[in-house]
């Protein structure tokens, strides 16, 4: 196996992770025309629910994340009520702000409860060794994981009337409403299950590397590059935008010193911005 | 006649008063309670607080007929540079601190430099070896730790005895301590007729290093020689072990010089530090504990063995004590003038600093051991001395068991 | 211009400069100055930013790179190329005003939240090429060496030279935010603000205008970076490309009163105090964010024009002197 090829089924399996992380925002961006700032901070405490679930009942860490996309659906109508309902309507400024100060509040109450001291999830599968290199355990399940999650979020929006409603109340708000589906409800779901998508993705991060609640400041960007590479509205659409970012990451690291990566990535997420604003596989937000 | 005995009796006890008249000296230093520094700072501030206590006790620091009792003016940095500077600010104009000790690492300390020495106060620095921050020109910092050129080339020399052939890759924290330390271990590797198969670094922060071990096994090194501080020291400890590397020595900066590394598991063993003081050192003190009595009261204190940041914060309140003493008062020009004149050796080892103003402050007493951590014979992982092989506690493992 | 002379905040900054410059130097209270350097800081922080956002109604995300670029370009010409200071600072916001222009030119074709996130993408991008950039130290940055601060007169005379400059640079952002206010540029940049096709259609040149303040708004920060940094006496990528500072600027401004020259800089004034409290505060340091999230949501779902704006409901007639 050479080492370009490795790198890229590693940069493959990290992406599938990306694509989950940004599948989330794509949902809510898609749906309600809000960019969710909290993103970042939800993918933390999805990091730190594993954590204390995995303190608590030393189990296979990923059977714990269902408790966990559990608890982030709850969540997310939380933050739904506090900062999102009412700016559904109003500029794009209010809805970036308004996330955004949730966002502060949860990373303040997350570094007084936790500082900003390294946390580990301890808990590994034995990987595949092929050759000369290793793939561990944990980056397999965790790509599986999130491909699992993500064809499950499909079937919920293609074969449900859950679903179903969610995607009218995307396409025309008013539309739906006309047809006696209630809005706000349709929205306060979307909304928590793109927290809940984000918490998952936080949650299998934490069985990979070290974390603190900044953490997810960093995949949060990366959801953005992704979201805004997949143009919005398809899920599978940032699945497969995550898993591309994460096989150029891996494409690209054998040549250069792994730290001008992240220049990369910004540099064409600007460019992405600018010159193709509906992304490569989906359309532009209304 | 009674008067005159009430009379004696007052002047006895005012002369004796003024002759053990109490004083408190203010210390001011930043600890990484949070932040990724955390645990290598807080055994720096156990040694800082173990000495504090020990002299305390004792009645204070004797010097000029008045006896200072030592206080703290401590805060968190939470690891951060920024914090660093206004705290530093903060207790020299507001704590009005007599003397600062540096935070932890090189980098925070370089930091601190900066506010110690434009408002010209003293500042003993320790866990902190790079040698830059003393060739900016300065005129009250002294350092503590033997400079960060000496710790990969001590590897390097205990390497050559081994495998003389091998191929070396360099991963290390793009930070000014390991940068210090790899930039003339990387001439000095070439100059001993090594290949250096692969040299990167990584930022700081990172926590996966997953696409620089598929370089590293794409360069067919089998010696790995770098790392940082703690935390990321310790990740990729534990993903290289995971990733089933096939390296025969791994060297690590600071990190597995921590009472913490043995909770790695099977990929804490056979891991190599270069480290400043290690337990089974016998230096004899001139002044201050022997070592055993250092590592005796240590563990006693705080349930756990003294790490070589932790020797380092004791030993920085012995010199600046002896210094003091020396000075006869607390007037900083002539402690720096005592410090200056120092050549001492304590459990620690030999403390000296350079008094050219081109490195004014540059430690050349202290040198670097390498230790390793290694079974012993009841299976348990223990740090062993295995350089220099005349003050070895055991031999080098090589190659380490994986 | 002369216009300027005639309305009462000109001479209400003015005072402020010289409040600022007079409390430190009486009684030679060097921690107050220490204090009011960072309040004098965020006041050009937000000032400059609310001319984007307040004044045309772009949302930069990422308007701490101006300072962070300022303080390396300032720091690399006056360490390493051995410039005296204020040529250095002037360079520096030059250089990074043309740079401005250039990176402008490429995102302000965007709109609304699109704009905002390429702004943050900039904010990450130079981040990211300053972490690898040799020349300036890459993640380790760069150090003042001590000698830099003798033709200052040695430390501690710098110290207060680089604290006039600073209220200088104070002074010129609030000045420059109510020259543009009063200007018919300023006009055609609230035109873009309301309805920036409808102001097209009126005749104002929207690219050229957005392009223009986007530079502008870049100068007197990237200056203010050039001397703090040298002030401080180092610089990395972590310090210099704060995201959060970039935040507290938005959430500085909301809080003093968007669209206005005064709201920034009481919103500025207010939330630097109350974060050096809370951060010197043992217990409640870690509750800054949490504070600073919690204001800024209050702000904005009670008061979106912020102080002033409630100032303004208050008293009407204050509208003609605190503008």
């Amino acid at each position: 196996m050479s080492g370009i090829l490795a790198s890229m089924i590693d940069g493959l399996l990290i992406g599938s992770v990306y694509g989950l992380a940004a599948m989330g925002l794509s949902l809510i961006w898609g749906v309600m025309d809000v960019i969710n700032l909290t993103h970042g901070s939800m993918i933390a405490l999805g990091m730190f629910g594993m954590y204390l679930l995995f303190s608590a009942i030393a189990v296979n860490a990923y059977a714990l994340l269902i408790p966990i996309i559990a608890g982030g659906f709850v969540l997310g109508i939380v933050v739904y009520w506090l900062a999102v309902n009412w700016v559904v309507d109003r500029s794009q400024l209010m809805s970036l702000l308004s996330t955004f100060a949730v966002n502060m509040m949860v990373i303040g109450i997350g570094t007084a409860i936790w500082s900003t001291s390294p946390y580990n999830v301890n808990f590994s599968l034995p990987g595949i060794t092929v050759g000369e290199y290793t793939f561990t355990g944990n980056h397999i399940a965790a790509a599986i994981s999130a491909v699992l999650i993500a064809l499950l979020l499909e079937l919920f929006l293609y074969r449900t009337r859950a679903g179903k409603a969610i995607r009218a109340v995307s396409d025309n708000r008013e539309a739906a409403e006309l047809m006696g589906i209630s809005s706000t409800r349709v929205l306060m779901v979307a909304f928590a299950i793109g927290i809940a998508l984000a918490a998952s993705s936080g949650a299998l991060v934490s069985t990979l590397f070290p974390f603190t609640i900044l953490s997810g400041a960093g995949y949060q960007l990366k959801s953005f590059v992704v979201t805004v590479l997949a143009g919005l509205g398809k899920p599978l659409g940032a699945l497969a935008a995550g898993v591309l970012l994460g096989l150029l990451e891996g494409a690209v690291s054998p040549f250069i010193a792994v730290s001008w990566i992240p220049l990369i990535e910004f540099g064409l997420f600007v460019i992405v911005l600018i010159f193709f604003p509906r992304g490569i596989f989906g359309r532009a937000s209304a | 006649m009674k008067r005159m005995f009430l009379i004696a009796l007052l002047l006895f006890f005012s002369l004796a008063a003024t002759a053990f008249s109490q004083q408190t000296i203010t210390l001011g230093f930043t600890v990484s309670r949070t932040g990724a520094l955390n645990v290598d700072s807080l055994e720096q501030y156990r040694g800082f607080e173990l000495w504090r206590d020990t002299v305390n006790v004792a009645g204070g620091i004797k010097a000029g007929g008045k006896s200072y009792k030592v206080q703290f003016a401590s805060y968190d940095d939470e690891s951060n540079s920024k914090r660093v500077q206004q705290l530093y600010t903060r207790m020299i104009l507001e704590d009005k601190a007599d003397f600062l000790f540096s935070p932890y690492s090189s980098s925070l300390t370089a930091t601190a430099a900066i506010v110690t020495e434009q408002y010209e106060k003293i500042m003993l620095t320790t866990g902190a070896a790079e040698e830059k921050t003393y060739k900016l020109g300065n005129q009250h910092l002294y350092q503590m730790f033997a400079p960060a050129t000496q710790y990969l080339t001590a590897a390097l020399d205990a390497l050559k005895a081994k495998d003389p052939k091998a191929a070396v890759a360099f991963v290390y924290e793009d930070a000014s301590f390991s940068v210090a330390v790899v930039t003339p271990a990387k001439a000095y590797a070439q100059q001993l007729g090594f290949n250096v198969a692969f040299s990167e670094a990584y930022a700081p922060n990172t926590a996966d290093f997953g696409a620089l071990i598929d370089k590293v096994i794409a360069s067919k090194a089998t010696v790995l020689l770098g790392g940082g501080h703690y935390a990321d020291g310790s990740t990729l400890a534990r993903q290289l072990y995971g990733h089933k590397v096939p390296l025969k020595m791994i060297a690590l900066l600071v990190a597995p010089d921590s009472p913490q590394w043995s909770e790695l598991g099977d990929a804490a063993l056979g891991v190599i530090v270069p480290s400043q003081w290690e337990p089974q050192s016998t230096f004899k003190a001139q002044y201050g504990p022997s070592g055993a009595d250092f590592g005796k009261a240590y563990t006693a204190k705080y349930n756990a063995p003294p790490s070589y940041e932790s020797a380092g914060g004791y030993a920085s309140g012995l010199i600046l004590q002896h210094a003091i003493e020396q000075a006869g008062g607390i007037d900083t020009a002539k402690v720096a003038e005592a410090l200056n004149a120092t050549d001492l050796t304590t459990f620690y080892g030999r403390t000296k600093f350079s008094t050219q103003a081109s490195e004014h402050g540059l430690q050349v007493g202290h040198t670097i051991f390498l230790a390793q951590w290694q079974k012993d014979k009841a299976g348990q992982p223990v740090k062993q001395v295995v350089w220099p092989l005349a003050g070895k506690s055991a031999d080098l493992a090589y190659p380490i068991p994986r | 211009m002369i216009t300027m002379l005639r309305r009462p905040l000109f001479w209400l900054i003015l005072l402020l400069a010289a409040v600022f410059a007079w409390l430190p130097l009486r009684g030679n209270n060097v921690a107050l100055r220490e204090d009011l350097i960072l309040v004098a800081v965020a006041i050009v922080l937000t000032s400059n930013l609310n001319l984007m956002i307040g004044y045309t109604g772009y949302v930069n995300f990422g308007h701490i790179v101006f300072y962070g670029l300022g303080g390396y370009v300032g720091l690399y010409l006056a360490t390493v190329r051995g410039w005296p200071l204020i040529p250095a600072a002037l360079t520096a916001g030059v250089a990074v005003s043309l740079l401005a222009l250039l990176f402008g030119l490429g995102i302000l074709r965007l709109r609304g939240a699109y704009f905002a996130l390429a702004t943050i993408g900039v904010l990450v991008a130079v981040q990211a090429f300053v972490a690898n950039f040799e020349p300036w130290g890459r993640s380790t940055g760069m150090y003042v060496a001590f000698e830099s601060y003798a033709p200052m007169g040695g430390p501690r005379h710098a110290l207060w030279t680089t604290y006039f400059l600073v209220i200088a640079v104070m002074a010129l952002s609030l000045l420059l935010s109510l020259g543009i206010k009063a200007s018919k540029f300023g006009l055609g940049l609230f035109a873009i603000r309301e309805d920036e096709d409808a102001a097209i259609v009126l005749g104002v040149n929207a690219t050229v205008y957005k392009a223009i303040i986007y530079s502008v708004s870049a100068f007197l920060p990237a200056v203010a970076g050039a001397l703090m940094f040298f002030k401080n006496g180092m610089i990395d990528p972590s310090i210099a490309f704060e995201y959060m500072l970039s935040l507290e600027g938005i959430v500085m401004l909301m809080l003093g009163g968007s669209g206005t020259v005064a709201g920034a800089a009481l919103g500025a004034g207010l939330y630097e105090r109350l974060r050096s409290y809370l951060l010197t505060s043992p217990r409640l340091s870690d509750f800054h964010l949490v504070i600073a999230g919690g204001l800024l949501l209050l702000v904005i779902r009670l008061a979106p024009g912020g102080l002033i704006g409630w100032l303004y409901r208050l008293v009407p007639r204050s509208r003609e002197v605190v503008e």
